[in-house]
């Protein structure tokens, strides 16, 4: 069939699916547009514009006719190989059940985080019981004595300096600061990891030693019922996005079967949940801080009641939730 | 035009296939556009929070706290917002006619978007994007680490254009059928004749003399159109 008869039989049908393409696009789409065009029959459509396409090329029809059942074609494409939009329920069963299951999923790597993150706090708040100078090895004393000006006993908010005494404010540098740092924490890994090893022993050192530092300086009241009530989600938000990036840096060294890019591409869809939950609980513990850990209000024993249940809450969630009856 | 076979074609055009049987063409951006894309990005940003700060600061700490909350969503998910929600560009590459879409030409999905904007981290080491540049120079997909991670490339959107008619003349059947890829020639020819100046397409059309059988410009001019005209199936009016 010559161009011209091609072009003149399936001219109205080509018409109607760019109409559709373009009223699918457009913000506001007239009532009626896409009418002309039933849902249902886009996919035969479709299929046929890929078929006229091919035929166009086959039968070496002029670039004008073939760019455009090209545009067409990817408008098509586009449209119907596109990711489903989430239902609301999506959200609600990603916190439900699918990131406690993803986090367990990937316990492997989940607990070589957390070593790397809770062992060197750990053991630098030990080592500091021992050998409390130490501490000038990390930090100079101007800037510990202004992080001991925030545990002051005698402050009526914990956890700030005198300069900055609001609630919302700390809200915003909570998540402006901790959320960036577990995304960097995450983006690390793609350095063979060591970007993330870098974060997650840099950041368990650092508040190891001042857990440590102002324990033992006499600011251990103050100090602990700051930080009870939301350690549990911050700390192991930091750690799960360790795991996240720690998985991009073992793809890249271990590749395994794949070659490296594949492992790569891998490692991030599986590790995207661990990242999505991590900034979540981060979102979750800069309120926590924000707005409960400086209150004076309550006694301490409250206030560590509240972050032991925190920590069992958080370890409970992770461990158990999503799991399937009977197993 | 297909390459030679064993050769690679110098090209930035990448054939992906579909499940209904045929190819579709991406036409990747390079780092220049992309580039370009992020400097218009980063001005709306920059002028977007520089409007906030102004709005938000007579109200003292509550107001920075809440610029604060801005500013790390605008620097870390502008980008994925616009690529989720906005056909996969955000307004700096909408206006340089760019978009990221999956490796296999779909729409970029979701967790293809938060991984390559999250990655941005380690492109943009040591400065400006050094570490992306260089991947993008490595690869033949032009490709920052994030885009290798997620699995995804930056093309151009084929821009619309007008169709352009092929000028009209008596139809002429040439000597010898003519081969796909003339037949292609000559109708590129025709399709771009309006658009060349007199000269150019008498030099042109001079060329192909096997065609037209003349070597003189006008004459081959008119036979190519012509040609085109048959090869379309123009009939004698």
């Amino acid at each position: 069939m010559k161009q011209q008869s091609f072009e003149a039989l399936h001219a109205a049908e080509w018409g109607a699916f760019e109409h559709w393409l373009q009223g699918r696009k457009s913000t506001y789409p007239e009532r009626g547009a896409t009418g002309a065009l039933p849902e249902a029959e886009v996919p035969q459509r479709y299929r046929r514009i890929c078929q006229h396409l091919a035929l166009a090329r086959d039968r070496g029809y002029g670039a004008d006719i073939v760019d455009r059942l090209h545009r067409l074609a990817v408008g098509g494409y586009h449209a119907l190989y596109a990711e489903r939009i989430p239902s609301r329920s999506a959200l609600a069963a990603f916190v439900a059940s699918k990131f406690p299951a993803i986090v367990r999923r990937e316990r492997k790597i989940v607990a070589l985080s957390a070593l790397l993150f809770f062992g060197p706090l750990a053991g630098m708040i030990a080592l500091l019981h021992y050998f409390p100078d130490l501490v000038y090895y990390f930090i100079a004393p101007e800037r510990l004595s202004a992080i001991e000006s925030m545990y002051d006993p005698a402050a009526e908010r914990l956890g700030r300096t005198p300069e900055a005494d609001s609630a919302f404010y700390m809200f915003g540098v909570y998540i402006w600061n901790n959320i960036r740092i577990a995304f960097q924490t995450f983006a690390g890994g793609l350095l063979f990891g060591v970007g993330t090893l870098f974060f997650l022993l840099f950041n368990g050192l650092f508040i190891g030693v001042i857990a440590g530092h102002l324990t033992h300086a006499g600011y251990a009241e103050t100090f602990w019922s700051f930080v009870s009530g939301h350690s549990a989600l911050e700390l192991t938000g930091i750690m799960l996005a360790g795991a996240a990036g720690l998985k991009l840096g073992t793809a890249l060294i271990a590749p395994g079967r794949l070659t490296r890019t594949q492992a790569l591409i891998t490692a991030a869809r599986d590790g995207a949940g661990l990242i999505y939950g991590a900034a979540g609980m981060l979102l979750a513990a800069a309120f926590v801080e924000a707005f409960w850990s400086p209150l004076t209000e309550f006694a301490p024993t409250v206030k560590y009641l509240v972050g032991v249940a925190g920590w069992i809450c958080v370890i409970a969630y992770l461990a158990l939730a999503g799991r399937a009856r009977g197993s | 035009m297909l390459p030679l076979t064993g050769t690679i074609a110098l090209d930035t055009v990448r054939s992906v296939a579909t499940p209904e049987g045929v190819e579709l063409d991406l036409r990747l951006a390079g780092p220049v556009g992309r580039a370009c894309a992020w400097l218009v990005d980063l001005f709306l940003r920059m002028t977007g929070l520089l409007v906030l700060w102004l709005v938000l600061i007579p109200l003292g700490q509550l107001g920075i706290g809440v610029w604060l909350i801005f500013l790390f969503l605008v620097e870390w998910l502008y980008p994925v917002a616009f690529e989720i929600w906005a056909g996969g560009a955000t307004p700096g590459k909408k206006l340089l006619g760019l978009r990221v879409v999956n490796d296999d030409g779909t729409p970029v999905s979701r967790w293809a978007s938060v991984t390559r904007n999250l990655l941005r981290a380690v492109d943009f080491l040591p400065a400006l994007y050094g570490v992306g540049l260089i991947a993008m120079l490595l690869n033949r997909d032009f490709k920052r680490m994030g885009d290798l991670v997620a699995g995804t490339v930056v093309i151009y959107v084929e821009p619309t254009r007008p169709p352009s008619a092929i000028p009209e003349a008596p139809p002429l059947a040439p000597r010898t059928p003519l081969t796909l890829e003339e037949a292609r020639a000559v109708l590129e020819f025709a399709e771009r004749v309006a658009t060349l100046t007199p000269e150019r397409a008498e030099e042109l059309a001079g060329i192909p003399s096997r065609l037209t059988g003349t070597e003189d410009g006008a004459l081959a001019r008119r036979r190519l159109l012509q040609l085109a005209n048959h090869v379309i199936g123009r009939r004698q009016p």
